[in-house]
């Protein structure tokens, strides 16, 4: 069943200088399957924020419509529905974290939906776990590492229990370390049957997902499954994007006169298909 | 060097007084100061450093921390002390100059300068042994019967929590700016006053373009996880009045009575001399 229906979405603003409009998200159609993992690419400006801050109703649909479990975004009265099914996770570790102290912050969420005070104890404890921040539950924000803010902020959305996280961008301010985290966490929640979308421009994200959607200039380029996405590695490497290694790799020993799998897409296969 | 600033000067402890409702709190330490204002002579301090130093001792703060909280007000201490002592007219005791300190002008003085001691010592107890975001929780809750009459009572409180999480953030940044500013050539070390205050306009005016982009990205993370402002919304932390809290109201009420019937102890005797 899809859990988030796009239906032709046009998304307009206006640029900063003068009258003349510019479509961020121009005629986009899609389905995004519930317990799927999801991943969106593509350069600065290719729209792929707009769409995910059209999903959780953040911003609304100039034309067309997108259904969050049902619920239409533009429909004013669904607004919270759709807000605590579809959470979010943003890029900045630092600027989505409300309160002083960890398990406070990830109260929020619960607080906001009027859960009761036990019950929020409960869901905070849960979140804390599967995200790995228990045991730093009482402390400060800024006396964590950006990965374990970005884990905070994955715990704050967890604890509202959403059937959806759309992650936009998150590892795009860590280091490899935070950014290795953040991954772990992500794929642990896909496994324990959360809806993912992730927005990123690191395609070596990507080959985790079970489909990835390549945006350009506003619209869908390339959509389906990883091993499907880099037969077409030239035509993305045109749109500014880097192909994973273990696919830069297969390329480039196919051109040698190598039969490489099309489904080797990720260096640990790679390694063992050579190794064999 | 900057981040080492710490807001707020609690003194972390399990203690008795750290326990207390911070509702109850602030309401004991608004009776201490009402109570030093009723006070007539020094038998009614007395009773009150009394007081004072049994919460101090049962705090466990220790007493240089609670004394370097009066550096800060050292010199309008001094300023009251000798206006008093100076300015009071009355039998004199010593002359010097065009200066005639009296004795009433000596009593008032010292009369004056405990009662700002005392209001110091009395006040930065609260800070001392409450959490800020407690202390938040605490006036959100007390101002809470007067939203009727329109005090944003939970507006106010949010205001709070955001400032208190965002004050090292913020900090970090001017640190931030600093260098950058500073790698550019920019001098904050010399001149005078006014020309010191120039020279901080590098800082500040990308501290003020970086904190309202901060605000807008909390705004829409608040947004994004269901926050509609106070109505219906629940906590994690709720303020429970439990028998401590109550023992404490009871000794409240009597140090309370205690004061009075000091400031009323002559009045009381002759009335009872008049009815015999």
């Amino acid at each position: 069943m899809a859990i988030i229906k796009i239906e032709s979405l046009v998304f307009e603003y206006r640029k900063e200088d003068g009258a003349e409009t510019v479509k961020a998200i121009n005629n986009v159609s899609l389905d995004i399957e519930e317990g799927s993992f999801t991943a969106i690419i593509g350069r600065n400006g290719s729209g792929k924020s707009t769409l995910a801050k059209n999903i959780n109703a953040l911003l609304l649909p100039g034309s067309g419509a997108v259904y969050v479990d049902g619920f239409r975004t533009s429909d004013d009265s669904a607004v919270w529905e759709i807000r605590q099914r579809a959470g979010m996770v943003f890029q900045n570790p630092d600027n989505q974290l409300v309160s002083a102290i960890v398990e406070d912050d990830v109260a929020f969420g619960p607080e906001n939906l009027g859960v009761a005070p036990v019950k929020i104890r409960e869901r905070v404890e849960e979140a804390l776990h599967s995200v790995d921040m228990y045991e730093l539950r009482k402390k400060s924000p800024h006396m964590l590492s950006g990965g374990q803010k970005q884990r905070v902020a994955i715990a704050g959305v967890v604890a509202m229990r959403p059937k959806c996280i759309v992650f936009d961008e998150p590892t795009a301010m860590l280091d490899p370390r935070g950014r290795e985290e953040v991954m772990g966490i992500m794929t642990r929640l896909h496994e324990e049957g959360i809806t993912v979308i992730l927005i990123t421009h690191f395609m070596e994200e990507t080959v985790r997902a079970d489909r990835i959607i390549i945006m350009d200039a506003g619209q869908i380029v390339l959509d389906g499954p990883p091993a499907e996405i880099f037969r077409h590695s030239d035509q993305i490497r045109r749109l500014d994007l880097d192909v994973p290694l273990a696919v830069e790799l297969a390329d480039r020993l196919r051109k040698r006169g190598r039969a490489i799998p099309w489904d080797i897409i990720e260096d640990k296969e790679m390694v063992a298909y050579l190794c064999r | 060097m900057i981040r080492d600033i710490t807001i707020g000067q609690y003194y972390p402890g399990e203690t008795w007084v750290h326990k207390l409702d911070p509702r109850l709190k602030i309401i004991i330490t608004l009776v201490f100061i009402i109570s030093l204002f009723l006070v007539r002579d020094f038998i009614g301090y007395a009773v009150a450093a009394a007081a004072l130093a049994i919460t101090i001792a049962i705090s466990r703060v220790p007493l240089p921390f609670i004394l370097r909280g009066l550096k800060a007000i050292f010199i309008i201490i001094i300023f009251t002390f000798a206006l008093n002592m100076f300015m009071t007219g009355g039998t004199a005791l010593v002359r010097v100059g065009f200066l005639t300190i009296t004795r009433e002008g000596l009593y008032n003085a010292v009369f004056m300068g405990l009662r700002l001691v005392f209001l110091i010592i009395g006040s930065s107890m609260l800070t001392l042994t409450t959490k800020p975001i407690k202390l938040t929780d605490g006036i959100e809750s007390l101002l809470n019967p007067l939203r009727a009459v329109g005090v944003p009572a939970h507006e106010l409180a949010m205001m709070m929590t955001i400032a208190l999480r965002f004050i090292p953030t913020l900090l970090e940044e001017t640190d931030k700016i600093m260098k950058a500013q500073v790698a550019r050539g920019a001098d904050f070390e010399s001149g005078n006053i006014i020309r010191r205050a120039k020279n901080m306009i590098p800082i500040l005016i990308p501290l003020f373009i970086s904190a309202f982009r901060i605000a807008q990205d909390l705004a829409m993370a608040m947004e994004a996880r269901c926050y509609r402002g106070g109505e219906g919304r629940t906590k994690l932390h709720e303020l429970k009045f439990k028998e401590r809290d109550v023992a404490a109201s009871l000794l409240t009420v009597l140090f309370l009575a205690l004061i009075l019937l000091e400031r009323e102890f002559w009045a009381i005797l002759e009335m009872l001399a008049i009815s015999r």
